[in-house]
């Protein structure tokens, strides 16, 4: 018997409606049909009135979500694909995010991105936002890589005072599997070493943790031993456990699949410069996607985001330096 | 002090529950008309840093879309509703105390002028996206509805400029497709900024958009208090009733600039002479002495009554300090525990 990373999400959900009755989930094709991915299958029968289709309008999604947290309800929202939640992103930037800032009144909802490229995605159906909304003040952005991770980060999420983007990646979906869901959880805002290694930090988060591991398997065979953070929340950014790595390896790579312009790869060697500057044996480095729109071709969409091969052979350069 | 002017304010709450509502109306509107000069002039002074956005012209309408609205009921202000916001109950003292950006006021010096609202109470605190708030009144109504709450409205308001925002269009059809207890209150003051409505938009009357959305539709004259009221009484019943949303179309002209830096010299000569360009203050002074409801000596002492309320807020609220940016906790959530700390560690070494 085993779980999917979708499946965590689907039961995650399903635990949230069980246990509080102030949960209710709105979206595009979230209610009978069960959700463009079955993020929601079956859970509209099994709670009645409190999984609801919404028309085609994240504007008003997440307007409406502000509106119900206000009034203490606890909305979980799925954006079909995170690419769309631009379409809300006024209501998630300017007014979720500055609600609590502003009048004391805190913002309790989780809207959920279906993020990431899959094979054929293209342009619209492949993005990673996850550094845009970390970048807006009042927001906590979490990036689970793990199955166990999407189950119990978005059962906190629920829970949290806050508003949460909960950035789950597609490609993860039906191939990350777990032996069962798990029964505790390192809170939300903590880094998980993921890998032992003495040579190199190598920072990573959602489904980049998955090409990184195997960049590290390749390169122990050349006998480097890298090891692998997974960041888990890219804001909070806990800064702490990643220092204590540097501090152990003196040599730094950032790997995430968005863009390269600003972003958390940036944010990472921004704070291990400054804050952790004598710790580097090494100019620190990072690896990105190409700063174009994300392509269709699934030969160029492999080669516009990083995988375990161009992510091994930028930790061979790393290390020769 | 404060406490005091409360009490006075809840007194006066209740003597008005006694007199008849065209009289209790034209008090809230001149409330309303006269807390506003007063902000202009403290604006001319370069007392008020910002903006001051004022809503003469549009306080019967303001006024009428509130005076019907219970404890327990929301409200989702726009820009022109003073009026609307002290019949809600917002107090001279929260306006001004928000103006001066008062740590003691709702918003504590963290967001000024016409954003301000005490979401808990029901008066959600706008933010400068127009169009915006239609979901949001929308969603505490849904929450309501969720938990077997029934009885509540929602009033949420907005120009005719901000109904051509994709936000508008994506809240109202939510509120239709929901059938949601709400009154959509649609000012048509001609001018959104400077932009006249022939550039606005091209229907012929923006009235049609409601049964566009399937939602009931009516139309008010906006300079007249006794036609705001009815038509605002009839709707915020239809919506409490279960009608679902009842748009309401009110005509008239923003008297002022768009904010008092505005001297609102594009404003056609002709609209100011024609029937929107009437102030709602004379009509309804006019009506309701015509009707034997009150003298000229009455509407007086209100005046004076309602001067001596801004000034009594006034001292309070200008004497009061700003927030202290060193005891300030800059934090922008509320789990505590989540905050990014990386900046403050920043700072401390600097």
């Amino acid at each position: 018997m085993s779980v999917t990373y979708l499946e965590a999400i689907r039961s995650a959900q399903e635990r949230a409606l069980e246990t509080d009755p102030r949960v209710f989930i709105y979206g595009q094709d979230v209610g009978v049909f069960g959700g463009a991915f079955k993020a929601t299958k079956n859970l509209a029968a099994a709670f009645p009135g409190r999984v609801m289709d919404a028309p085609i309008s994240e504007d008003a999604i997440v307007g409406m979500a502000i509106g119900a947290a206000i009034e203490g309800a606890r909305p979980i929202v799925e954006m079909q694909f995170a690419d769309f939640s631009t379409v809300g992103f006024n209501q998630i930037v300017n007014q979720a995010a500055t609600l609590y800032f502003r009048t004391g009144v805190s913002c309790p909802m989780v809207v959920r991105l279906p993020s990431g490229g899959t094979v054929g995605g293209g342009p619209f159906h492949s993005q990673s936002l996850e550094a845009i909304y970390a970048h807006y003040p009042g927001l906590i952005v979490m990036t689970p890589a793990t199955v166990e991770d999407a189950y119990s980060m978005l059962l906190e999420a629920v829970t949290l005072d806050d508003p949460v983007i909960f950035c789950e990646h597609k490609l993860l979906y039906y191939h990350l599997k777990a032996d069962k869901l798990p029964d505790s959880a390192m809170p939300s805002g903590k880094a998980r070493v993921a890998r032992m290694g003495r040579d190199v930090t190598l920072v990573t988060y959602s489904a980049m943790l998955h090409e990184a591991l195997q960049a590290a398997d390749e390169l122990i065979e050349e006998g480097w031993q890298i090891e692998v953070i997974d960041l888990r929340t890219v804001k909070p950014l806990d800064t702490d456990t990643i220092l204590a790595s540097v501090a152990r390896t003196g040599r730094l790579l950032a790997v995430g699949e968005a863009w390269p312009w600003g972003g958390v790869t940036a944010e990472v060697v921004a704070r291990v410069t400054s804050e952790g500057f004598g710790l580097l044996d090494a100019a620190p480095m990072r690896l990105n996607a190409k700063d174009t729109p994300i392509p269709y071709h699934p030969d160029l969409w492999a080669t516009f985001r990083p995988t375990a091969e161009t992510i091994a052979a930028r930790l061979r350069q790393l290390l020769t330096q | 002090m404060a406490a005091a002017i409360k009490d006075e304010a809840q007194e006066s709450e209740k003597l008005a529950q006694s007199v008849p509502l065209p009289v209790r109306a034209y008090r809230v509107m001149l409330r309303a008309r006269i807390i506003e000069e007063k902000l202009a002039s403290l604006y001319r002074a370069g007392m008020i840093k910002g903006g001051v956005f004022l809503g003469k012209g549009q306080e019967a309408l303001s006024t009428a879309s509130t005076i019907f609205l219970r404890k327990g009921d929301i409200y989702g202000p726009c820009i022109r509703d003073q009026a609307g916001r002290l019949a809600f109950g917002d107090t001279m003292l929260d306006t001004l105390r928000t103006y001066f950006g008062s740590a003691q006021g709702p918003m504590r010096g963290r967001d000024g002028n016409i954003h301000r609202g005490r979401p808990k109470e029901g008066s959600y605190a706008m933010i400068s996206h127009l169009g915006s708030m239609m979901a949001v009144v929308g969603g505490g109504l849904y929450a309501r509805r969720l938990r077997g709450e029934t009885g509540a409205v929602g009033v949420t308001s907005i120009g005719e400029g901000g109904t051509s925002t994709g936000a508008f269009h994506e809240g109202v059809n939510f509120l239709a497709v929901e059938k949601l207890p709400v009154v959509i209150v649609v000012a048509n003051n001609q001018y959104a900024y400077s932009t006249p409505n022939s550039r606005q938009f091209a229907c012929a009357d923006l009235l049609d958009r409601a049964k566009g959305y399937g939602i009931a539709g009516h139309r008010t004259d906006g300079t007249d208090i006794m036609a705001c009221l009815e038509t605002l009484e009839h709707a915020v019943s239809a919506a409490r009733e279960g009608g679902g949303p009842q748009m309401v179309l009110a005509s008239l002209l923003r008297l002022v600039g768009h904010g008092e830096h505005d001297d609102a010299s594009y404003v056609d000569a002709n609209l100011r002479k024609a029937n929107v360009g009437r102030d709602c203050m004379e009509v309804g002074a006019q009506e309701i002495t015509e009707a034997g409801l009150a003298t000229v000596a009455d509407i007086e002492a209100w005046t004076a009554e309602a001067q001596a309320e801004v000034e009594a807020a006034l001292s309070i609220a200008q004497r009061e300090k700003g927030p202290d940016p060193n005891n300030e906790d800059w934090r922008a959530i509320s789990t505590e525990r989540l905050v990014d700390g990386c900046y403050d560690d920043e700072e401390e070494d600097a």
